[in-house]
């Protein structure tokens, strides 16, 4: 059940550059978050009639979450002033989240602040598996100790090869695949990030007839369904097509569900 | 809270307060019910409904502003017997008056929508959207001039017994034209202000930011010129006004009731704060304790202007 409530920052530490980690109190949510779902902020120090920032849920240990962010614009830049002991208002966890029992061997793709719910994910899974994790340079490439520490196995690809191999994160997800089909095991992805590479997982899910589970991320007003502004076609299992609300039917959503 | 009477007659719809929330920014009610206490409202207000589903605009659909935002949903939704058979159960369970707000492209439409939700239990009174700027072909087409708003309100009254309250377009020339002719054709009750009509450029690109290329403005930024809307709508009106428009909190809600408002609805400030509907009630509350008021209906056009 979503809750309503005013959270205390903890603090935030830098990742790489323009990113951050912020820590906030905040119970009754972080004690129910579940890897996927995510939170809407009321950023302090923004004009009272500036709407909430959604954010994905980068963890959450007893009553404090934990977020990442990029500072991209002026609801972000003001986060990044917040101080130990500021209040901020949250609403959550809203959205469905991951499923946390994998029928295959989990293969997780990030790509930039996208991989914020899989390190989450990874820490909630019950077993493990690969992280791919993809950026443009190696200032975008976040959290590879977080899953280090878990004990996965981690593989990093940048586009301008800066760190890990060259080229977008695709490059190791299909050498991933291919290696776990010669092993005879089925798959299972979990995907954040822009776009174009939850296009390409979703593709790949399809090919290779595992599941690939996509968290989608639109501009949102409400958060909880009700102003239909981060709409997405949707396509039931006997090919019919509805109009789902990623806020509320998603965030997470199955690849063949997506019509793209 | 026993003290004061806090009832209002919006035209037949029977409100235990003065405060509902604006078409389309509180779903169809349950949307919202794990945040605030639904049944402490004075009515709810639903999402705009036609005669069929409706798919609405592309994305994006909304861009934020300072003080408000705008947007271009486009009236998305399940159509009216979607509406009955998925929405109404909850509602009917929340004890609330349930005004709906219907749209069409014709009066046929509009009117064959009345018609379906006479017979639907719980809907307590209809808004007519005849103001939506995010729609071509409905909505706004027959909000701006008095003749269609005229013709339009009399097919749907013939249509139904329930409660009507068109919603008035702000952007007219003369706010006053529109409410005599709405009550003169059969409204019980008028809406006011809808969104106004605005834009926003994306420099770098030179496009226009919503897919719909324009929207509606809402938000904090739009209150005054609905309290000068209300204000006018008010010295022509014989039917009670239901004002919104930037309502944040208590403050704007209580300008407009002294406006000459006998509801208000929060729209916006839903998104932003969930809890608004109530903090204005409460305010309202304390409000009138302070001024030595015992009902809301005191408040109701009590401007003083010499």
């Amino acid at each position: 059940m979503m809750k309503d409530v005013t959270g205390r920052v903890i603090g935030q530490t830098p990742l790489k550059a323009g990113y951050w980690a912020l820590d906030v109190e905040a119970p009754g949510v972080a004690e129910a978050a579940q890897p996927g779902q995510f939170v809407h902020v009321r950023v302090p120090g923004l004009e009272p009639a500036a709407l909430r920032r959604p954010f994905s849920i980068y963890g959450a240990q007893g009553s404090i979450l934990k977020l990442l962010y990029k500072t991209v614009g002026r609801g972000t830049a003001q986060m990044n002033r917040l101080a130990p002991g500021d209040p901020m208002q949250v609403i959550g966890p809203l959205g469905n989240g991951f499923p946390l029992a994998p029928q295959g061997s989990p293969l997780l793709v990030a790509g930039g602040y996208g991989v914020a719910p899989l390190s989450f994910l990874a820490e909630r899974l019950p077993v493990k598996g690969v992280a791919l994790i993809g950026g443009r340079t190696a200032d975008d490439v976040l959290a590879v100790a977080d899953f280090e520490r878990l004990g996965w196995s981690v593989r990093v690809a940048t586009q301008d090869g800066s760190l890990g191999e060259t080229g977008l994160v695709t490059v190791p997800l299909d050498r991933e695949l291919a290696r776990v089909r010669e092993a005879g095991v089925t798959p299972e992805l979990f995907a954040c990030g822009p776009d174009g590479l939850l296009r390409a997982v979703g593709e790949r899910a399809v090919q290779t007839g595992c599941r690939g589970w996509l968290s989608l991320d639109k501009h949102m007003v409400c958060g909880v369904g009700a102003c239909l502004a981060c709409v997405q076609t949707l396509r039931r299992a006997d090919g019919t097509e509805w109009i789902g609300r990623v806020c509320h039917d998603g965030p997470i959503f199955e690849a063949r569900e997506i019509v793209w | 809270m026993s003290d004061l009477d806090m009832q209002v007659d919006l035209g037949g719809i029977r409100m235990k307060n003065p405060v509902t929330v604006a078409s389309g920014t509180f779903g169809y009610g349950k949307e919202y019910a794990e945040l605030i206490d639904v049944t402490r409202l004075g009515a709810i207000t639903v999402k705009g409904i036609r005669l069929q589903p409706w798919p609405g605009n592309r994305l994006p659909r909304h861009v934020e502003v300072p003080g408000g935002m705008v947007n271009a949903i486009g009236l998305q939704g399940p159509g009216v017997e979607g509406f009955a058979r998925d929405y109404m159960p909850f509602l009917r369970t929340t004890g609330v008056p349930v005004i709906v707000n219907i749209w069409g492209t014709s009066e046929e439409e509009y009117a064959e929508v009345a018609r379906r939700l006479s017979e639907v239990e719980g809907v307590s009174g209809l808004e007519l959207n005849i103001s939506c700027p995010n729609v071509k072909e409905g909505g706004h087409a027959f909000g701006t001039d008095p003749q269609t708003v005229a013709s339009l309100v009399a097919a749907v009254r013939r249509a139904t017994r329930l409660p009507l309250m068109p919603k008035l377009a702000p952007n007219v020339p003369d706010i006053r034209l529109f409410v005599r002719a709405a009550q003169e054709a059969g409204a019980d009750a008028l809406a006011l202000i809808n969104t106004l009509p605005a834009m926003v450029i994306d420099i770098e690109t030179r496009r226009p930011v919503l897919a719909n290329k324009v929207g509606g403005l809402s938000g904090l930024a739009i209150h005054p010129v609905a309290v000068k809307l209300v204000w006018e709508a008010a010295q022509a009106a014989r039917v009670p006004l239901l004002a919104m428009g930037g309502i944040v909190g208590p403050e704007q809600a209580i300008e407009f009731l002294v406006a000459g408002a006998s509801a208000v609805a929060v729209g916006t400030a839903n998104f932003i704060d969930p809890t608004t509907p109530l903090r204005v009630l409460e305010g309202i509350e304390a409000y009138l304790r302070r001024h030595g008021m015992n009902t809301v209906a005191a408040l109701t056009g009590s401007l003083r202007t010499e």
